[in-house]
């Protein structure tokens, strides 16, 4: 049984796995010894942006749940982080007198058990609907509340919110760009080991089954529903806390972070990587930020590069980078 | 007679003007194999599927374990032991023919809001599902993914994992068909013996197999059951002959 444990785990997806996170880790170490530190923003970016896709990715790629509506809890997240911070700031109480914060694990709490609410609710009515309807749903519910976050003055509206000075994490430097990519890379790899453990675990054995077939799912007695909405839930949970970080990345946070544009983007991360892999959304975020910076420097119209990469990896490689390169998925 | 685990009462189901079930009762008693024949089209798989709780009947209540399961969805159906298979297999493709049958022992057990620990090495799943694949053949075949296995092994697997369910009741929507002369012939000898564990409603066009092993017959033309009882009273009913048999059997 060891053995066999053993073999499961040194699988060439879980060695490219490991390649991407060191390669994650030693890029903005080198960056800091030849000081341009621009590089280690850049991949704080892509540990962001990977933890928010691995969280669409419990969701979209195991569940099967093709959510258009993420961005909602990214900015849910990102909207934690920026009003707890003002309320800190400006000392003025929150609700029921209670005060902000610019503690990080607490408005992580928050930003998590916000978008839990939120995608209980969506989700109550958006998982009775499937295919195209579902994926409508999900948009619009995530549309109102970034028409809600503009039409709101009270935390910058349209213009968004400036959080003046990082927010802090207990025996973390977070000003220092090193100390706070080190503290987004560990939460990545919590978010993957999370990934890894529920993808295998009973849980994960019915939401990934309800994928394949939910009529052989209700055959066995399990009723798909319960299952997707808190796979939904958990999965809006991550998303959330990666989009708190986000907005602590760049000191601010504005409807930009809840719109469609930002739910596409992290489909396209998880599609450009590989669909339910677990190291897809981390090379989908290395494939994009990378993309963005090259090319984006080049041109502004980078974007249709990326559009010509994402039509290639549709038509050609379904398991999109890690399809590629460990081949296909194997459920044991 | 003994109370019937399975019993429907005046089951009616329209698809516009088509009528796919007409006022359709019948009953299922512990040790039997009660098989329902019928031309195709005449409305068997529509009927299994109201019995499992994948349609809903438009009138008419179904009966099973002593509950009115009507209201019921097809998953609360399934855990209180309706094991169903289904005419075109229905199975996690990607999975392996061991997962699948893990799935329903993982039902059997009770919640699947486990969150850590990892199936592969959970022996309390892992065991009793080799043991179903094993009593239908399968167990050679376990790590192949569903999806690759061939037509009849797939029938096999279903078998193997509304066993593993538990089941109190079988109902085979066409177990046979696919299969070789020499699969149809140990399956029959299978279903021959499982008939002791839990009673089996036979939906079967194998016409060898439904008279070597059913107690009693009921014929399905047009959504209505034209003649009901044991093997014998069948072959001799003219009516279904007329109706099914057809070219003077």
């Amino acid at each position: 049984m060891g053995e066999a444990m053993t073999r499961n785990l040194i699988t060439r997806e879980n060695l490219i796995t490991l390649v991407l996170l060191a390669a994650l880790l030693v890029g903005p170490l080198v960056a800091v010894a030849l000081d341009e530190t621009f590089y280690v923003t850049l991949a704080t970016r892509i540990a962001i942006l990977a933890l928010a896709a691995t969280g669409l990715n419990l969701a979209l790629g195991l569940g099967g749940l093709v959510s258009f509506g993420h961005a909602a809890f990214f900015g849910i997240g990102g909207y934690a982080a920026g009003i707890l911070a003002t309320h800190a700031f400006n000392g003025e109480p929150l609700i029921f007198g209670l005060s902000g914060t610019k503690n990080m694990l607490i408005i992580w709490l928050v930003g998590a058990v916000s978008a839990a609410v939120v995608a209980a609710a969506t989700g109550l009515i958006a998982l009775r609907t499937s295919g195209v309807y579902f994926i409508m749903i999900t948009l619009a519910f995530a549309q109102m509340i970034y028409y809600f976050a503009i039409s709101w003055p009270a935390y910058g509206g349209e213009d968004g919110l400036s959080i003046f000075v990082r927010n802090g994490f207990p025996g973390v430097n977070t000003l220092q760009p090193l100390s706070f990519f080190l503290l987004c890379f560990a939460v990545l790899i919590v978010g993957l080991v999370f990934f890894a453990v529920l993808k295998n675990s009973r849980f994960g054995a019915a939401l990934q089954a309800g994928r394949q077939n939910e009529t052989r799912l209700a055959a066995v007695g399990i009723a798909p529903f319960r299952i997707r909405l808190a796979a939904f839930v958990i999965s809006a949970m991550m998303t959330a806390i990666a989009g708190a970080l986000f907005a602590d990345l760049n000191r601010f946070v504005s409807p930009a972070m809840l719109s469609w544009h930002m739910s596409g983007e992290l489909i396209v991360l998880i599609i450009l990587g590989g669909t339910g892999r677990l190291a897809g959304p981390l090379a989908g975020a290395c494939v994009y930020v990378l993309f963005e910076f090259l090319l984006g420097g080049m041109t502004e119209h980078w974007q249709l590069f990326l559009g010509l990469v994402l039509l290639g990896v549709v038509l050609f490689a379904r398991g999109g980078v890690i399809g590629l390169l460990a081949g296909r998925a194997h459920h044991g | 007679m003994a109370e019937p685990i399975l019993r429907l009462e005046g089951l009616n189901k329209s698809f516009g003007a088509l009528k796919a079930s007409d006022n359709v009762s019948l009953e299922l008693y512990p040790g039997e194999i009660h098989a329902l024949i019928g031309p195709n089209g005449a409305g068997k798989s529509t009927l299994i599927n109201q019995i499992s709780g994948a349609l809903q009947p438009d009138s008419g209540r179904v009966y099973f374990a002593g509950e009115d399961v009507s209201e019921l969805g097809m998953a609360a159906r399934a855990r209180l032991g309706m094991g169903r298979t289904f005419q075109v297999s229905s199975l996690a493709g990607e999975f392996s023919a061991l997962r699948n049958v893990m799935l329903a022992v993982q039902s059997r057990q009770g919640s699947s809001f486990r969150f850590f620990k990892p199936v592969m090495s959970d022996r309390s799943l892992v065991d009793p599902a080799m043991d179903a694949l094993a009593r239908v053949g399968l167990e050679h075949r376990a790590d192949v993914p569903a999806a690759e296995l061939s037509h009849g092994e797939r029938r096999q697997l279903e078998i193997a994992i509304a066993l593993a369910l538990g089941a109190k009741a079988f109902l085979l929507d066409e177990p046979m068909a696919g299969m070789g002369p020499e699969g149809s012939k140990a399956l029959t000898r299978f279903l021959d013996g499982l008939r002791h564990e839990a009673p089996i409603l036979l939906v079967e066009h194998d016409m060898d197999a439904v008279f070597a092993l059913a107690d009693r017959v009921s014929v399905l033309v047009y959504g209505r059951i034209i003649a009901s009882g044991t093997v014998e009273e069948i072959r001799r009913d003219s009516a279904v002959r007329e109706a099914y048999l057809g070219e003077g059997a």
